[in-house]
């Protein structure tokens, strides 16, 4: 029989109380229960779906850029990186161990990703190694994806096979940079190793070249390991652009510039397709696509043949004489008979001041017929100061100069045709009619860009507003006429067919080594310097004997054949002393090309010989550094490295009171 | 052989409250379950062992039901006294270890002497107030020897540090303070110096305490440091809704988002795969293990017994309470596993030699 033990009532008291306690807080603990699984569950499930399920991005390839005959003018390669996202990194230093340890970083390599790393923004992806060779990538995927914040990426890198021959006009891939993520907050734009165009073509047409990312739903481990795919949408790869550009003339075309500070541009005037763009010398896309080092990118910014500048439509020149055609065309518009003349002694005097004709002591009676081949100056000063400014400005806007042209490219420049509209503007000054006189020779406050030049000349072989195009993404349009009388024309064309064919023209350099084709062109050479009283007195300095600085642009722009015409040609050649000596030349191997190929090759041996004389000679010091600097590993550019596309350089107008330019023609 | 069956052992056996032992070890082979699935579908490395340690464990509770309170009672300084000096022995030899310094090492096994200090002090408060006279309890003659039972030991712990056990402590020696009927405006006199003192304690704490109660204050304020336990251990007690995502199917446990899902957390890897009713089943066993301690030690003969079993009993209470407290979110991050089902063998051993001794009390309760 069991006892009753005694009872306490003071100890049961507290002991009920505390037992009380007890209750309490188990009642708080399964209302706290409750409320998070059933109030609050619906949140936290969704916070637990989002831990577990991440949505893991495919980046889309890049389309191909390809030229009108389907030829690969950029594409891609597979590239095997490493990269980290400072932002999940959670132990650097114990990171870069590892990875020193798998992939054998070099201190400078660690030393750039730390740099990196402090000058980002945390979420943008940072290089550790690029374009590793399978067994290292294989090595890292196994034994580096478990380190937060460092992935493994099968990316593509852009190759332009072509290189520099092709910077200016496809421009280059980069990463996008910190503002572009913002403006656009696609997460595909801070995917590891994923790219953007920059400049040119590829910058233009980058929303049709990127495609479209794909996406991947995953189950993921805390440290990111993925255990399963629960599904996914394929990529869309990005289109390819074709564009007009003939690949073969283009590299020729940049070979035949060789070491020269110039532009070539071909232009199909039956379908306005432009065959040819190129400006030299230019940047390497390959390596700009990667990352640029600093050394580099400073030498090619401060280089005075301006490599960075797309010379073909953003850069700025006077035309020179080749504007003559547009002025040749404004006399017959405004109803001078082309056989009337006048006499040319060497000079043309208005009020107090002398104009000089390039031939010093004159060509004696021209008209028309001659003026165009022997480019006189006082012809055009005459006949010009007779029609006004406002017919000569009328004209080379109806020839395309002055007018920006619907093409993918960035910071074109739209030159300038100046009229007494203009001035006002300007300068707040009436027109005076010197200017007029300068202008009637291309000299003056004309600025046309070399892709206007070959328009006007393309408009004029084929009397129809040509209107140029790079991407070949539809039928050959069909041009309205211009509405110039074919005589008139004629007249200009049998002009150009003299500059070159006939005895006395200023370009017979430009005959086509080819049975049956024949080039019809104009020569300018725009002087860049004042030539003063005294120096005219003394005599002109010989261009050769000037800083290249200081030499005159030499111009040609030409089209052939001259039975059916069909292909325009403008060439420039920076400081290149005289057009009909130097840039015809270039027209005329360039246009050879087209119908003989072979025969254009051959003309280009001894160009390049020359060309690396030159350098040989020239390989100073700087020179050498500049090669150095192209390889350095030394500090890089951020990987966003990027230029606005640079504004059409200002153009110094002369003071138009000032005596007038001399015309050197040969 | 029936007449062993049938002798002494089977009577006193028969004695024990069955039901009660039924409940601990349902908790603990729940227990098993829970850490069977934390290691993604395995007995190794925890459930087996789990379950084997509870056997071993639940076999020296039975023998310790045998020993008569008395005993205990007898030798409460001495093992009081034993336990401090390998509190100091941990201090001058402790070797450190996981940035703390806890374990005495005897060679053969690690004891960490903190553990049975929780126990102790219930032990030796017990026995104090057993032998001090009635009215005294209040009194500085009668309450300071009290306090300072008290404080030596938390002190020490304090010291390695371990701030959980220390507060264990603490608590357990107040709890049988206020049932040997210490005056109640001496505990608000307490409160009121606790909260005057607080911001002391704050400058003495370590800095990583000072963290942890910073971010239980803001978890968002730290989500991928500390703030991430308490912050993924309520997403995954949340996720598990009402009745779980199911057995072997937690996300969070599974793939590594949940820390410590087998020890500290091992609550929250236990909701998400059977939700509230799951949480539910666990308090509800808690709740009949800590009603029937206090039924013991109100029936309990003596004072000695009766402040030894609910002492106890509140200290197995303050062990839950604040695991559960913490992976709710409701308390700091303080390293106190769940007893039963959390994984680790001294707070097994501890928990179950203080289900022992309870149940010794219970057995002594029922003698004619």
């Amino acid at each position: 029989m069991t006892v009753k033990p005694p009872r306490d009532p003071a100890f049961s008291r507290r002991a009920l109380v505390l037992g009380g306690g007890m209750a309490a807080v188990g009642a708080t603990l399964a209302a706290r229960l409750t409320y998070l699984s059933v109030f609050e569950g619906e949140q936290y499930r969704l916070a637990s779906e989002e831990n577990r399920i991440q949505l893991r991005l495919i980046p889309p390839r890049r389309g191909w850029i390809v030229d009108r005959s389907g030829k690969p003018l950029a594409l891609n390669r597979p590239d095997y990186r490493l990269e980290l996202i400072p932002e999940q990194v959670v132990d650097l230093d114990a990171l870069l161990a590892r990875a020193r340890a798998v992939l054998g970083l070099s201190p400078e390599e660690e030393l750039r990703i730390r740099a990196d790393i402090a000058i980002q923004p945390k979420y943008v992806p940072v290089e550790v190694a690029r374009d590793m060779d399978w067994p290292k990538f294989a090595a890292a995927n196994v034994q580096l994806a478990d380190i937060p914040g460092l992935t493994p990426v099968r990316a593509f890198a852009r190759v332009y096979p072509d290189a520099d021959h092709f910077a200016h006009l496809l421009g280059y891939v980069g990463t996008p940079t910190p503002a572009q993520y913002k403006a656009e907050k696609d997460p595909l734009l801070v995917f590891p190793g994923f790219k953007l165009g920059k400049d040119g073509i590829e910058r233009h047409e980058d929303q049709r070249l990127r495609g479209r990312a794909g996406a991947q739903r995953v189950e993921v481990t805390a440290r990111g390991k993925v255990v399963r795919e629960l599904d996914s949408r394929g990529d869309v790869p990005g289109a390819i652009v074709k564009l007009t550009i003939d690949r073969d003339l283009q590299n020729y075309a940049a070979r035949r510039l060789a070491d020269n500070s110039g532009s070539v541009i071909v232009i199909d005037s039956w379908t306005g397709d432009i065959l040819t763009m190129v400006s030299m010398p230019a940047y390497d896309p390959n390596v700009f696509s990667k990352r640029v080092p600093a050394a580099l990118w400073r030498d090619l910014q401060t280089s005075d043949h301006t490599p960075l500048l797309n010379k073909s439509a953003m850069g700025g020149y006077p035309p020179g004489s080749t504007f003559k055609l547009a002025t040749a065309l404004a006399i017959l518009e405004a109803g001078i008979d082309a056989n009337a003349g006048c006499g040319c002694n060497g000079s043309y005097r208005l009020g107090n001041n002398t104009w000089h004709c390039h031939a010093r002591r004159g060509h004696g009676r021209v008209n028309l017929h001659g003026a165009i081949p022997k480019s006189c100056d006082v012809y055009f000063y005459t006949f010009g100061r007779q029609v006004g400014i406002e017919a000569i400005a009328a004209m080379a806007r109806r020839l395309g100069l002055g007018e920006k042209f619907d093409l993918p490219l960035a910071g074109q420049a739209s030159g300038l045709v100046p009229d007494n509209a203009w001035k006002q503007r300007r300068f707040s000054k009436a027109w005076n009619v010197g200017e007029t006189l300068n202008t009637a020779i291309g000299q003056g406050y004309l600025v046309t860009n070399p892709l206007q030049l070959a328009v006007m000349t393309a408009r004029v072989a084929s009397g129809r507003i040509v209107m140029p195009r790079l991407l070949a993404d539809g039928p050959a349009p069909q041009f309205a006429s211009l509405g110039i009388p074919e005589e008139h024309l004629a007249i200009v064309r049998q002009g150009m067919f003299d500059v070159v064919n006939a005895g006395s023209g200023t370009a017979h350099r430009a005959r086509v080594p080819v049975a049956g084709v024949h080039v019809a062109g104009k020569t300018g050479t725009a002087q860049v310097r004042r030539i003063t009283a005294g120096e005219r007195r003394r005599g002109v300095i010989r261009n050769e004997a000037l800083p290249w600085k200081q030499r005159d642009h030499a111009l040609f722009v030409a089209f052939a054949p001259t039975e059916e015409p069909r292909y325009a040609v403008s060439v420039i050649l920076e400081h290149g002393i005289a057009g009909g000596r130097y840039a015809a030349p270039v027209a005329r191997d360039v246009l050879t090309y087209l119908y003989n190929p072979d025969r254009a090759m051959a003309a280009l041996a001894p160009v390049e010989a020359e060309a690396r004389e030159r350098a040989a000679k020239a390989r100073s010091a700087d020179a050498v550094a500049a090669a150095a600097a192209a390889a350095a590993a030394g500090p890089l550019m951020p990987p966003w490295l990027h230029w606005d596309p640079p504004q059409p350089p200002e153009f110094e107008i002369a003071d138009a009171e000032a005596p007038p330019t001399l015309e050197q023609e040969q | 052989m029936g007449g062993l069956l049938n002798g002494p052992w089977a009577r006193e056996l028969a004695l024990l409250p069955w039901w009660i032992i039924a409940v601990v070890a349902g908790l603990a082979g729940f227990g098993a379950v829970v850490l069977y699935s934390a290691a993604g579908g395995a007995l190794n490395p925890w459930a087996l062992k789990h379950g084997i340690r509870f056997l071993v464990c639940l076999g020296l509770a039975l023998a310790l039901a045998m020993v008569r309170p008395l005993v205990w009672q007898q030798y409460a300084w001495t093992i009081y006294g034993v336990i401090l000096a390998g509190l100091i022995g941990v201090e001058l030899l402790g070797r450190v270890r996981g940035g703390s310094q806890r374990w005495l090492d005897l060679g053969l096994l690690q004891l960490q002497p903190s553990e049975f200090m929780k126990l102790a002090i219930v032990l030796v408060l017990a026995r104090y107030y057993q032998f001090l006279p009635r009215g005294y309890e209040t009194r500085p003659q009668g309450l300071l020897p009290a306090l300072a039972l008290i404080a030596l030991p938390a002190a020490l712990v304090m010291l390695q540090p371990d701030l959980g056990t220390a507060m264990s402590i603490v608590f357990g020696g107040v709890a049988v303070m206020f049932l040997a009927g210490v005056r109640l405006w001496l505990f608000g006199a307490a409160a009121a110096v606790a909260a005057a003192a607080a911001p002391i304690a704050w400058g003495l704490l370590h800095d990583y305490q000072r963290n942890r109660v910073l971010i239980f204050l803001d978890p968002a304020s730290d989500p991928r440091g500390a703030g991430y336990h308490i912050t993924q251990s309520k997403i995954a007690i949340g996720s598990g809704g009402l009745a779980g995502k199911g057995y072997l199917a937690g996300t969070q446990s599974h793939l590594d988002y949940l820390p410590e899902l087998h020890t500290d957390f091992v609550f929250a890897t236990m909701a998400e795969e059977w939700g509230l009713f799951g949480g539910l089943a666990i308090l509800l066993g808690f709740g009949l293990i800590l009603g029937w301690g206090v039924a013991v030690a109100i029936g309990a003969r003596g004072i000695f017994q009766r402040l030894l079993a609910l002492g106890l009993t509140a200290t197995l209470f303050f062990y839950m309470a604040i695991n559960m407290m913490m992976v709710m979110g409701l308390a700091p991050v303080v390293g106190i596993p769940l007893p039963l089902i959390s994984w680790g063998g001294s707070a097994m051993l501890t928990t179950m030699t203080l289900f022992g001794l309870v149940l010794g009390v219970a057995r002594e309760n029922k003698r004619p």
